[in-house]
């Protein structure tokens, strides 16, 4: 079995010609390992959706290859791509589940279009329907449930035809924050029980950082930097990464033109450190927290700060090193100038 | 126009009026079938070929389109006397119930086409996506996507195509057709009894109220988004 799931090479992807052409993707290459679950984020209109839909052939690429277990999709049939995308489910911001059928029979849905008997279709989706945690809604309409539950339908969905890849497309955007962690809490869990790889679509950092193990930045259609989500988190070494990791999403000349200021990325920690508390006690340095999103997963502290050093640039040294000195915390001099 | 109310009206006149009645539904639901035999293709073939359909082809999307605005231009009176050779080809015969059939159908066809085409235009486009995404075929995705998922507005608009039609078997009415706008021609307008025009019109409009009620209560209660 190939140790990537899915190749992109060389893709580009354009839509109309002439002067009115847009360049939706340029030159992506990614490689998808089997059973990773892997994050590809951006800004609205960097070409996430684009990209996404030109791994199951929804978007037919205008140059470029795209493998998917061993198979170029680009090279496939109409039939036999039918066929192929069986294999590579997907699962969308709208949920997009038949209104007029019940949960059963949406799970029954892809089965049906490859013809398995009804009363084995029935009994599998049964117990996708339990798998997903929603045993006694089958025989409810989408209708009558809530976002979440209508996500966890769509994903007993995805998972009818035993697919290796599941695309998620910004499948908790439409979700509040404790729905969308309980959905990516299930996203998880089936990409360990089932060894389902997952390729998660999101312009919310929180989602990359909650489940994925990798991922890409695609920033104007070209992926600007890709990497495990650690390397990107503590190290963003291009404009889009640093647009996306730094809090609250935007660039730090928010903060003032001359801002000295420093970006401390928590890296994990087996716990969260009082590190500005200690700061101020052990080094006598007053710093000034200019942002902040971090966040607790499993007792450990993930996220990031940005602080506004010190004037003084004893102070400040002394502040950075003092940073640096901390276990799983990576520390980053910025200086941003309007 | 009181003598509606007495018995001596219904013994001149019921026979009349309960065939002119059964002639109407007969005109009204079998030219509907029909019409809809020929619109329901026509239509969905709209939705698959238009420029974000699933089989975009814009020259037959076009030829369709245009030949759906002919026979919607012409007014149902001129068509139905322009094909009248047409029709005797077909059934045999020019007048009475038969002979409106295919001017009706042949008439409502390309409005039922737009009607159809409304309906299913109504389908969450990412619910074709989505099946799409598993792998479902052209057909499929009309039988088990687009057919479905429309089925309570498509049943809305068959009780707006049927009014239309019911509308129009009176006007066949006037030259030649049978059903309730003959009598009203012929007796209410020609020999000015208006009594058989009040009931005619009573009539009609009867019918017409059922048609809807019954249409809106079943669109209405098989629809699984409103529960």
């Amino acid at each position: 079995m190939n140790e990537h799931i899915i190749q992109i090479q060389h893709l580009n992807k354009t839509f109309g010609s002439g002067d009115g052409a847009v360049h939706a993707l340029e030159e992506i290459n990614l490689d998808i390992r089997q059973g990773e679950i892997f994050g590809i984020i951006g800004l609205s209109g960097a070409g996430k959706s684009t990209l996404v839909r030109c791994m199951n052939l929804l978007e037919r690429p205008t140059a470029g290859k795209v493998i998917v277990d061993g198979q170029d999709m680009t090279a496939l049939s109409e039939k036999e791509l039918r066929l192929a995308r069986r294999n590579i489910t997907m699962i969308f911001q709208s949920f997009n589940l038949l209104m007029q059928r019940t949960c059963l029979k949406n799970v029954c849905f892809p089965m049906e279009l490859c013809g398995v008997p009804a009363d084995k279709a029935r009994r599998r989706a049964a117990e996708l329907m339990e798998l997903v945690g929603l045993g006694d809604k089958a025989d409810a309409y989408p209708a009558q449930l809530s976002g979440g539950q209508k996500q966890r339908v769509a994903i007993a969905r995805a998972l009818a035809t035993d697919p290796k890849v599941l695309l998620c497309d910004e499948a908790t955007s439409a979700l509040d924050p404790t729905t969308t962690a309980s959905i990516l809490e299930l996203l998880k869990d089936l990409n360990r029980k089932l060894g389902v790889t997952v390729v998660v679509i999101t312009h919310q950092m929180s989602v990359i950082e909650e489940i994925c193990s990798r991922v890409a930045i695609l920033d104007g259609g070209v992926v600007a930097e890709q990497g495990t989500v650690e390397d990107i988190f503590s190290h963003p070494s291009t404009d889009a990464a640093r647009r996306l990791v730094y809090p609250g999403g935007a660039s730090v000349q928010q903060y003032g033109a001359a801002t000295h200021a420093v970006r401390v990325a928590f890296n994990g920690g087996s716990a969260y450190q009082p590190l500005i508390a200690s700061l101020a006690i052990e080094c006598g340095v007053k710093v000034n927290i200019l942002g902040a999103d971090t966040r607790n997963i499993d007792g450990k502290a993930f996220g990031t700060m940005l602080l506004g050093l010190p004037d003084d640039p004893n102070d400040a040294a002394k502040a950075l090193s003092y940073i640096r000195s901390q276990p799983d915390v990576a520390a980053e001099e910025v200086e941003y100038h309007a | 126009m009181l003598e509606i109310f007495t018995a001596g009206f219904w013994s001149q006149y019921g026979a009349l009026l309960a065939a002119g009645t059964r002639d109407t539904l007969i005109m009204t639901l079998v030219a509907t079938v029909f019409a809809y035999v020929l619109g329901l293709p026509l239509g969905v073939a709209l939705i698959l070929t238009q420029p974000h359909g699933i089989r975009p082809c814009a020259l037959l999307y076009r030829v369709l389109g245009w030949i759906i605005n002919v026979g919607r231009s012409l007014p149902f009176i001129i068509l139905m006397v322009a094909i009248m050779d047409f029709t005797k080809l077909i059934v045999g015969t020019k007048i009475g119930v038969l002979g409106a059939i295919p001017p009706l159908v042949i008439s409502a066809a390309p409005f039922i086409a737009r009607m159809v085409e409304t309906s299913l235009a109504e389908v969450d486009a990412g619910v074709v996506e989505a099946a799409q995404s598993m792998g479902a075929s052209t057909l499929q995705i009309v039988w088990k996507v687009y057919l479905p998922e429309a089925k309570p507005s498509l049943i809305l608009g068959g009780s707006i195509s049927i009014i239309t039609i019911l509308a129009y078997t009176a006007i066949a009415g006037a030259i030649g057709a049978g059903g309730l706008g003959d009598l009203a021609i012929r007796y209410g307008y020609q020999r000015r009894v208006d009594s058989m025009m009040l009931v005619t019109v009573i009539f009609l409009i009867a019918l017409v109220q059922i048609i809807q009620s019954i249409f809106s209560r079943v669109s209405t209660r098989i629809d699984k988004r409103l529960k």
